[in-house]
Order: structure tokens, then C-alpha cells, then sequence
């Protein structure tokens, strides 16, 4: 199984509500997937400054000096804020690549969730209402964001194996489904390149996503080359740092409702997830079809 | 009218009263408020009662059905009706995945859309759908009818045995072993029926029917490339 929900915000005047709903929504499909959970959430940036989202099992100890320690071996300035096990350095966009480097010297037990401008991902084992309140995502705003919760099949409980991954800037994908060939794709997109840090299939697709990216693809386009690379059964959502995005396989048993006002796009794995979303009594309401990419950007 | 509001009620409670109605009752009509896309949803009812649901429901709802008439006023979920016996369950708006699945009795009305594997493996249901169906429609059909007002997906009736398809607008393929039939007069009256008790107005002879070309079902060696 696997529940994943997703909101992108029309309206500018929602946008400090967006934790709020997602979270409402996130919690609505725990018994999808009540093992982890994870959200990514587009919100503010500031010019120049990069965020870099990372966690950490032993928080008190990574965090305690790491903006300081970061800051002086790039010679730049960094902030740190913390939210339980993870925190967001905020950098100078120009020093990411550097900083990821640093990082792994400094401290070798810290995972890097994300990076981009605006992008942030929360992800931790536990029941979905636990872990948002862990990170208090419902007083987050921002633009759009991308929930999910987990029910293992092909790779162990950890945080690591939790959604959203994010292989590019700013990039994220979550997925409901097993992907059959994720393995062949791991190889030759490492051979690519492209960063893989996990054993887990969805990992692969997100690699992947990064991957046609990088060579030109548009999102949406890159989503359509899915449909003919990727083996197995998915249904993906999709962020970027201006767009939102969805495609099913062409079999597309895992189940998927979308709804859409002049206010959101919203992404539910079942309807349940989507009712309490204003205006919803009224929203477009359809099932995406089968191998067909849907795609909105700001 | 009894009414019956899952805000306040638990679902439970809600198909436990709706299942120990029986030929007897005098609370014929009932109504679920706030569905809000709850599963299983007025399921496993065996009694002549009138269930009206108010909203969109979620997966199951009306599963296994006998005898009840359950009317969805919005939207249904994955495997509406799924193993219906008997009974009516009608949907005023879409339906999604494998509506009527297994059905082995009654009538499946769906005055929208219904998506993919509408009707797999049907044992003897009637499903008529106003809009368009999905892929891998009446998959393995065995019995019953499938009425499709609209248009019909990949891969219609594959595998099919005896269930009987009729399709009034395009096929976009059809499935191993299914393939376009003559519409006799008995066809034609059977549809006629279908539709009048589905309340749709349409022609029957605006429809074309499908049904198994029978070489796949029977093991026979002459048909060993086909298997």
C-alpha cells in the first residue's frame, strides 16, 4: 500500500495553511501506511541562500556546533534551525555542492534530505500523526508540498527508506507501488552520475527523474519517459521548485483522486484524504487516467 | 426515513443496524450522512430496504449486496458492488477501479464514469455505465451483461467467457479473444431491458456487441498458438 497526498497552492492567501492541510490530509492516510512519513514542503527562500535539509540519529551531538563548524570550512556564513531530528543549514547557494562534501567529512552520520532555495523535507519512522508532530508540520507554509505515508515492501523501515527522496535540487517524488527493475536503473544511473544513496526502488525512480533532467527533459517530460523506462507498479507525485506533477503506469492499480478549484490542485491516494480541503463540495474531482502526466507549475 | 449520520456514528454501528433489517422491517428507507469517503460502506445488506447515501464513498461500498436498492449520491470508490448477488446499487457519479467486480446478480448502475477493470471476472451482474469505461474492462467475464453508454478502454473483455458486452460508442482495443458479435433481436432485447431498468435513454441499435470468440477457455490443441 502507501498513502501519498500532495497540495498546490493557486492561491497565494492559503499559503501559511498549507502545513495545516497537508498535515490533516497526511494523517487521513495512516492506515495506508502507518510504518513512516514524510513530507516535503516548498516555502520561502531568500536570494542567494540555499537550504539544506539534513538529519541526524544523534541530533543533539551533529547539531550542537555543525553551523559554526560548516561555516568555517567553507568560509561562508550558515544558520541552523532545528526541528527535532533534522535541521536546515542555510548557505550560500553557490557553496551546496561544497557544503554536501563538507558534511560528510564533519559529521558521517548526518543524511541529506534535500537541497534547493525552497524545498525542505521531514521524513521519520513512526504513525504519521507522530512524526508531524514531531516537526510541527501543520504551522509550516509555503507553495506547495508532498506528503506520504509508508508501508514497506522493498527496502527496511528506516528513515532512510522513508518519502519524499530527492536526488536534485529542489526535486522531489514520492511513490505508491514497487518498481521491478529499480535495480538495472540503480546501476547504470550511478554509472551516470547520479547520486543513489539508498537500496529503495522509489530512490531509483526520483534518480531517474534527476537524471532526464539534467539532460534536457522538462518535468513533464521526463514523467512520459517513465512510462517506458520504469517496470512495475507506481503511482508518482512530483515536486519541483515551481510545479507539481502526476503519473500513473499504464496498469494503474494503485489508486489516485486528484481534485481542483481556483484555489489548489490537490493530490489524494483515496478521496478521504482531500475532505476537509476548503471548497472541496465543489472541486473538479477525477481519477487521473492511466500513463497520462499530469502537470501544473506557478 | 431513518437516517443515519457517520459523523456521529461509527461505521460499524451503521452496517450493523443496516444488516439486521430483514423482509419484515417497516424501516424500508435509510439514509448515511457525512459518507466522506468512508469504506465498506452499507455492505453485506440482505433485505428489500432503500439505502441512500448521501456523499462520495470509498472503497466496498454495497459489496456483496442482496436484495437492497444503495443509492450513492456522489461518487464511489474502488470495488463498488463488488460480489453484488442480487439487488440494485446505483452510482450518480463516477465509479472507480473494478466496479461490480465478481458480481454474480443484480443491476450496477454508474451514471458517470467508471475507470479501469469495470466488471472483472463478472458471474452473472448487470453493469450499465452512461459514461466511459476503463482499461482491461469485463476481464474474465464469465456472466451477466456489461452496457457501456460511452466509450471503452484497452484491452475490452480479455479472456472473456460468457458474459455479454455492448459498447455504444468506440473500443479503443479489444482483448485476447473478445471480438465483435452480431446484435440479434434477442441481444436487442435484453439491451432494451438493461436500459429502461437503468433509466437511460438511448437506442439499442446505436450498439455494437462483443463477446468471446471461445478458443481461448476450452483447452483444445487445434488453438495451442492462442493459449
Amino acid at each position: 500500500m502507501c498513502g501519498i497526498v500532495g497540495l498546490f497552492l493557486k492561491d497565494k492567501s492559503l499559503e501559511p495553511e498549507l502545513g495545516a492541510l497537508l498535515t490533516d490530509m497526511l494523517v487521513t492516510m495512516t492506515d495506508r501506511g502507518p510504518d513512516s512519513a514524510g513530507i516535503a514542503i516548498y516555502g520561502d527562500s531568500t536570494a542567494g541562500q540555499a537550504k539544506l535539509t539534513v538529519q541526524s540519529d544523534r541530533p543533539e551531538s551533529d547539531f550542537a556546533t555543525l553551523a559554526a563548524d560548516l561555516g568555517a570550512a567553507l568560509g561562508a556564513t550558515v544558520t541552523l534551525q532545528r526541528k527535532d531530528t533534522h535541521a536546515v543549514l542555510t548557505l550560500p547557494t553557490d557553496k551546496t555542492t561544497e557544503a554536501r562534501a563538507i558534511l560528510a567529512e564533519l559529521r558521517p552520520g548526518l543524511r541529506v534530505m534535500s537541497d534547493g532555495t525552497h524545498i525542505e523535507i521531514y521524513k521519520e519512522t513512526g504513525l504519521p500523526r507522530d512524526v508531524a508532530a514531531r516537526f510541527n508540520l501543520a504551522a509550516m507554509s509555503g507553495s506547495h508540498g508532498i506528503g506520504h505515508t509508508r508501508m514497506a515492501t522493498e527496502s527496511a523501515v528506516t528513515t532512510q527508506g522513508a518519502h519524499p527522496f530527492s536526488t536534485g535540487a529542489d526535486q522531489c517524488l514520492v511513490h505508491n507501488g514497487s518498481l521491478s527493475n529499480h535495480n538495472n536503473w540503480r546501476r547504470r544511473l550511478k554509472r551516470e552520475g547520479v547520486r543513489i544513496d539508498s537500496q529503495n526502488d522509489t530512490e531509483v525512480g526520483a534518480a531517474y527523474l534527476t537524471w532526464k533532467m539534467q539532460n534536457g527533459a522538462n518535468l513533464g517530460e521526463a514523467l512520459e519517459a517513465t512510462l517506458s523506462d520504469l517496470d512495475g507498479f507506481f503511482t508518482f507525485v512530483v515536486g519541483t521548485r515551481d510545479g507539481f506533477g502526476v503519473v500513473r503506469d499504464p496498469i494503474a492499480c494503485k489508486p489516485a483522486v486528484m481534485a481542483e478549484t481556483d484555489q489548489y490542485v490537490a493530490f489524494g491516494s483515496e478521496y478521504r484524504a482531500l475532505v476537509n480541503l476548503p471548497g472541496i463540495e465543489t472541486a473538479r474531482i477525477w481519477e487521473p487516467e492511466p500513463a497520462t502526466v499530469y502537470f501544473w507549475s506557478h | 426515513m431513518q437516517s443515519i449520520d457517520l459523523a456521529t456514528t461509527s461505521l460499524r454501528e451503521m452496517n450493523a443496524t443496516l444488516q439486521a433489517t430483514n423482509d419484515q422491517t417497516n424501516a424500508t428507507h435509510w439514509e448515511i450522512l457525512n459518507p466522506r469517503g468512508a469504506h465498506a460502506i452499507a455492505v453485506g445488506l440482505d433485505a428489500p430496504i432503500e439505502v441512500t447515501v448521501r456523499g462520495v464513498t470509498g472503497y466496498y461500498c454495497a459489496g456483496m449486496n442482496k436484495q437492497a436498492t444503495v443509492h450513492v449520491t456522489g461518487s464511489a470508490g474502488p470495488g463498488v458492488a463488488e460480489n453484488m448477488m442480487s439487488g440494485t446499487v446505483i452510482i450518480d457519479g463516477d465509479a472507480s477501479q473494478y466496479a461490480g467486480a465478481t458480481g454474480r446478480g443484480g443491476l450496477l448502475v454508474i451514471k458517470g464514469n467508471a475507470s479501469s477493470r469495470c466488471g472483472i471476472s463478472m458471474k452473472g451482474i448487470d453493469i450499465v455505465v452512461q459514461g466511459n469505461i476503463g482499461h482491461m474492462s469485463a476481464f474474465m467475464g464469465q456472466a451477466g451483461n456489461l452496457v457501456v453508454c460511452g466509450d471503452a478502454g484497452e484491452a475490452l473483455g480479455d479472456s472473456l467467457y460468457e458474459a455479454r458486452l455492448f459498447v455504444r460508442g468506440s473500443v479503443k482495443s479489444l482483448g485476447a479473444d473478445c471480438i465483435e458479435k452480431d446484435m440479434r433481436p434477442e441481444h436487442l432485447d435484453i439491451l432494451r431491458d438493461l436500459l429502461a431498468r437503468a433509466g437511460v435513454d438511448a437506442d439499442p441499435q446505436e450498439f455494437r456487441r462483443y463477446g468471446s470468440a471461445r478458443k481461448l477457455y476450452n483447452f483444445d490443441i487445434d488453438n495451442v498458438a492462442a493459449y
